[in-house]
């Protein structure tokens, strides 16, 4: 169903000519309110005036996860904090996340947006949405919280873990839509299996999935087991969270932005070219109509495509194509958004550890899991195994308790950590999506 | 009184042990004793070897992380209740045996096992009182 027929099917002059309006206007607002955009404008010697069209938006130099970084906590907020009224934080480089802030219409925004996802995947009011994305500060259990009842279906704030008593709840409840990451939809199957709950069993008509990379393979494989129709949900918490671009059910094939709230562009990555339609290369975008957080051109280090071919469900929105990769080295693990500087820092904050480690990520059955071996110096050594047995547990707690992430910490033998040319292999990655 | 012992790092995977033994065979070292203490994925190898140096050097050129650590070698008398009376004696002084292990040799009739203890010098000087030998370092090694 396609929920706002006004926005989501617009001819594209129309949007265009809205795009523009609302992009000049957050030019404008973030120049009078954010110093670090401002700075960066006179650096390159623009003024908001120059921006006149669609066009002019190359001139305005890109936003990165490090800008973030250094205008952390609320350095980039474009209004008082009397104005915001929610925070969500995800994993930054280093030890600190990425802050990001909403007022109360970025909230009704995305709600709104996110009940147009909702819809677009299959949800209607009627509907029962199951959702096992995580509360908290993590975007994605609020954000599809609030789409769903702005929709006006029934959400089931389940979040995630808790396994065999979510499938109890789908058996009383009879939820009709999923919304979890596609590994965790799979988990659920094999879980409910274990238990003796078959799916056909179950009401589910429709799952929305996202947060985590998956490949048309996992898609059958999802539809299969769990017996429903499984589309993909893209989002990132600096541009607003899930929500920022859908697969209708109707073709599945691509994710239509929604362009009335945020600009696309695919880059080279190397040399911040903007590419042509079709061209696979990073994904950067611009929020039109943000007003807490705005960014301006930021790099998401996704790397997709975008297709401006009409779509059977008569969207005329552009569909970006599935995301197949990541220009740096973030992984995400159970939804969980980790970079391999955060476990150094962690590593690096006891004394007798060395500086060699690797995180090894296996998908074992249907969930991820993150091995991180560490290499044994005689700094660490003891000749007591309790002491050696401390140590994991103390490197695994602070994994935990900094990042959110369970890991198995592995004491390996010195030199074990491959070396390619004196630079260490510091991730090995042998999921297949 | 001092035994100096020397523990090596390993995975626990096939063929870790073999390596070690083959490394302190071409070093010409000799094994007095050992023992390896195991989880499901390291073990700690402890070793009294008759040249503490060299067997180090050796197992460092080839990537091993290897310590030092100073134990007690006692001998223990070869009959039922031999042990106990030295556990006794540590146990009654509140001090705590991280982990003991025996030699193959006997010392006459005696048997004689490793000990490590901590505060060390207390529990020499506590087992000298009741009567047990404490065997010293070059002694063990030559064994």
């Amino acid at each position: 169903m396609i929920l706002d027929i006004g926005f989501e099917t617009m001819p594209r002059e129309d949007l265009e000519a809205i795009v523009l309006r609302r992009l000049k206007a957050t030019i404008d607002r973030v120049y009078a309110n954010v110093p670090f955009y401002r700075k960066k404008f006179e650096e390159n010697h623009i003024t908001p005036n120059d921006i006149k069209s669609l066009e002019d938006l190359k001139q305005i130099p890109f936003t990165t996860k490090e800008d973030l970084r250094d205008n952390y906590p609320f350095g980039m907020f474009a209004v008082p904090m009397d104005n915001v009224v929610r925070i969500h934080a995800s994993s930054g480089t280093t030890g600190k996340p990425t802050v990001v802030g909403y007022t109360a219409r970025d909230i009704n925004t995305w709600a709104e947006l996110m009940a147009r996802a909702l819809a677009a995947g299959g949800a209607t009011r009627g509907d029962i949405i199951h959702n096992a994305y995580g509360y908290g500060l993590f975007t994605g259990g609020l954000g599809t919280h609030y789409g769903a009842e702005k929709l006006g279906a029934s959400v089931i704030p389940v979040s995630g873990g808790n396994t065999k008593r979510q499938i109890i709840i789908m058996k009383d409840f009879g939820p009709t839509i999923l919304t979890a990451t596609p590994s965790y939809a799979l988990y659920l199957a094999e879980v409910a299996e274990e238990m003796g709950v078959s799916f056909k069993d179950l009401k589910f008509k429709f799952g929305i999935f996202g947060a985590e990379p998956w490949s048309e393979k996992m898609r059958e494989e999802i539809e299969r087991k769990l017996n429903l129709t499984a589309v993909d949900i893209y989002g990132l918490s600096e541009v607003m969270g899930p929500g920022v671009a859908i697969e209708c059910h109707e073709a599945k094939k691509g994710l239509h932005i929604f362009e009335d709230h945020f600009i696309p562009e695919i880059i080279n990555p190397a040399t911040g070219e903007v590419l042509p339609y079709g061209e696979t290369g990073e994904l950067v975008f611009t929020t039109i109509t943000k007003e807490a957080f705005p960014v301006i051109r930021y790099r998401t280090r996704d790397i997709t495509s975008l297709n401006p071919e009409p779509c059977i469900c008569g969207r005329t929105l552009i569909r970006m194509n599935k995301v197949s990769g990541r220009t740096d080295d973030m992984l995400i693990i159970r939804g969980v958004n980790v970079f391999p500087s955060q476990i150094e820092s962690v590593l690096m904050e006891i004394d007798e550890v060395e500086p060699h480690y690797q995180l090894v990520v296996d998908r074992k059955g249907k969930l991820d899991t993150l091995t991180v071996l560490v290499e044994v110096g005689e700094r660490l050594f003891s000749d007591e195994v309790k002491v050696l047995q401390n140590l994991e547990r103390k490197i695994a707690k602070n994994i935990k308790d900094y990042l959110g992430v369970s890991a198995k910490v592995k004491l390996v033998e010195p030199k074990v950590i491959a070396r390619s040319q004196g630079k260490a292999v510091r991730v090995i990655d042998n999921r297949k999506i | 009184m001092h035994v100096e012992q020397i523990s090596v790092f390993l995975e626990n995977k096939a063929g870790r042990l073999a390596e070690v033994a083959a490394i302190l065979a071409e070093a010409d070292v000799n094994i007095r004793a050992l023992a390896l203490a195991d989880t499901s994925d390291f073990g700690v190898l402890r070793l009294i070897v008759n040249d503490n140096q060299k067997a180090i050097q050796a197992l460092k050129n080839r990537g091993f992380t290897v310590s030092k650590t100073d134990v007690v070698a006692a001998e223990v008398e070869d009959r039922p209740g031999g042990l106990n009376r030295i556990l006794d004696i540590l146990n009654r002084a509140g001090i705590n045996v991280e982990y003991m292990y025996a030699f193959v040799q006997h010392t006459g009739k005696n048997a004689v096992m490793i000990f490590r203890i901590d505060p060390i010098d207390e529990a020499i000087k506590l087992l000298q009182k009741n009567n047990i030998t404490v065997i010293e370092g070059s002694k063990v090694y030559a064994m």
